[in-house]
């Protein structure tokens, strides 16, 4: 299917969502609004009843346009007055959470590049550590991450690391796991040639199995991206922290603040879109470069 | 110091066993034997360390504690875990699957929908939806309807996908062999595109199975009755009672993979004619 043929029903979908978010916003908070008027003695006629459910302070649901001036106000705003890293502005936070998403994604890449490479060339490595790999898969990792958190902050490890190090730790399995499939993809005639051609086991590594991996080692980079946020975001919830989209969203649900914390959910989309998006791109014209494009 | 040598000794041996046992013809027993005495060794060697080098237990308590712990506490865990997966989780677990999968049956004759949702979907499914959480707790109160409703948002969108994927997979050559039949549209659907589709289904299903269990334990740290696994372990980080959290922990990785357990046992049943189920 054509992309412009696409174009059309995406952005149907996407309007849909739109009108039930407006629809539903006036459906949820119009319970406040009338209590409101009744205290005060008036009806509302259903007019006045959409703008009062559109523009309260602190909605059960906030209207798309309140959440986008939010947003607005906590970036662009406070950038254009010079206080793009003051603690009230989103673009302080995001650069937090995103500054431990990157640090475990990397590290977490690095690991679990190296430990497929050890499964797929050591055949004990393999059937003592790979049936762990996949059963981790159906465990709940996210649950440790409070106590990883508490845990290093005894030992006076705060900050940055810990969060990095429960990122690293989600983005670590889907790398495995991708990564040995990638490596074991060259099928027994390609690794026939190699063996015709003397080729010796690095040799073999380098020109054959890497690159054939290169599709795989992208798709489970997405999605150890997307966990790696994940994991940033709940490693904040866990203590009071210095900031981070997680820490705005407790926060703001401590006071009933849904503005703040549906600003803070969107920005966190925005995030993990360019974030997958990038190695989208990189994953193009690696592809492409290397002849393996679709 | 006899702790660390011993253990260290011991994992030495395991491994030059693993080695051993790597170089024989695979089999069934090999298979098990190799990771069950890698698992044991690394277990005998955080024992080992723990007690050798004398960590203190509020950092890591050693496996013997945690399983006395574990032991000692059942009715507390066993009310967790009623609270947080019976009650949260599997409930959400349900709704949202079964909801996907109808909106996937639904939008089934609509390529123009399809053609919108799939992009919509695959993109959602990227999103921290777990940031929901907090929206949630606050919409449907602290017990566990906003757990389920946490898991419902989490499990829709993959489980959408995987179904809608699904519906596509029997080839052309089949659908023309059904409307050589005269087969009605729902004949169509029921005789062979539903059947084609559970491996993909099923792959959704089991994917599920983990996000729901980290939906229902991360919304506990929203907010909770005084029970429930993500309140426990909260809490008791808190105190500093790790072997609490660790026992806890537990209990999470074996509903895991429990639940997971089951769904692939289900699926071997339903698709007991899919390549990958077949044996030899």
């Amino acid at each position: 299917m054509g992309a412009h043929k696409r174009t059309v029903p995406v952005l149907t979908v996407i309007l849909a969502i739109f009108v039930l978010w407006y629809a539903g916003s006036v459906a949820l908070n119009a319970k406040w609004a009338e209590d409101k008027a009744t205290r005060a003695h008036v009806s509302l006629s259903f007019s006045e009843l959409v703008t009062d459910t559109w523009s309260q302070d602190k909605p059960k649901l906030p209207t798309p346009h309140q959440v986008a001036r939010e947003i607005w106000k906590t970036t662009v705003g406070m950038a254009m007055r010079g206080r793009a890293f003051s603690r009230r502005s989103l673009i302080y936070h995001s650069w937090i959470t995103l500054s431990a998403t990157v640090l475990g994604f990397f590290l977490g890449t690095g690991l679990g590049i190296l430990l497929a490479v050890g499964i797929v060339h050591n055949r004990a490595m393999d059937m003592s550590v790979m049936p762990w790999v996949i059963a981790s898969q159906t465990v709940p990792i996210l649950a440790i991450a409070p106590m990883v958190i508490v845990v290093l902050n005894a030992v006076g490890i705060a900050g940055l690391l810990p969060k990095a190090v429960i990122s690293m730790y989600l983005s670590f399995f889907p790398v495995v796991v991708g990564m040995v499939k990638g490596l074991r993809s060259p099928d027994r005639m390609q690794l026939d040639q190699m063996r015709t051609w003397y080729a010796s086991k690095p040799q073999t590594f380098w020109k054959l199995r890497l690159p054939s991996s290169m599709p795989y080692l992208f798709t489970s980079l997405k999605i150890a991206m997307a966990a790696a946020l994940v994991g940033a975001i709940v490693a904040e919830l866990p203590i009071n922290q210095n900031g981070g989209l997680g820490a705005r969203m407790l926060v703001g649900s401590y006071y009933g603040q849904t503005i703040q914390i549906w600003s803070a959910l969107i920005t966190a989309a925005v995030l993990a879109a360019v974030l997958v998006g990038l190695i989208g791109v990189m994953q193009a014209a690696t592809l492409k470069r290397m002849g393996m494009a679709q | 110091m006899i702790w660390i040598v011993g253990s260290v000794l011991f994992w030495l041996v395991s491994w030059w066993a693993n080695l051993r046992m790597a170089r024989l013809p695979k089999s069934r027993l090999t298979s098990v034997a190799v990771p069950t005495l890698f698992g044991l060794a690394l277990l005998v060697l955080w024992q080992g360390i723990v007690r050798g080098a004398g960590i203190n237990p509020v950092l890591l308590p050693a496996p013997t504690d945690i399983a006395v712990k574990f032991a000692s506490s059942m009715p507390i865990l066993w009310a967790d875990f009623y609270q947080t997966f019976v009650k949260g989780a599997l409930s959400g677990y349900v709704i949202g699957c079964g909801a996907a999968f109808l909106t996937a049956v639904l939008v089934d004759r609509s390529p123009f929908l399809q053609a919108g949702l799939l992009p919509v979907g695959n993109f959602v499914a990227a999103l921290p939806i777990i940031g929901m959480a907090p929206i949630l707790v606050m919409w449907f109160g602290f017990d566990w309807q906003s757990k389920a409703a946490v898991v419902v948002v989490m499990v829709f969108f993959p489980m959408l996908v995987n179904t809608v994927e699904g519906l596509h997979a029997s080839s052309a050559m089949q659908r023309d062999l059904m409307r050589t039949y005269a087969a009605s549209y729902s004949q169509g659907l029921r005789r062979l595109r539903l059947p084609a589709a559970m491996p993909f289904v099923f792959n959704g299903l089991k994917i599920s199975t983990t996000l729901a269990l980290i939906g229902a334990i991360v919304a506990e740290f929203f907010g909770s009755p005084i029970k429930g696994m993500g309140f426990r372990i909260s809490t008791e980080v808190g105190r500093l009672a790790l072997d609490m959290v660790w026992a806890e922990i537990a209990v999470a990785a074996l509903a895991g993979s429990a639940f997971y357990g089951c769904v692939a046992m289900i699926e071997k049943i339903v698709t007991f004619w899919h390549p990958s189920q077949r044996r030899g």
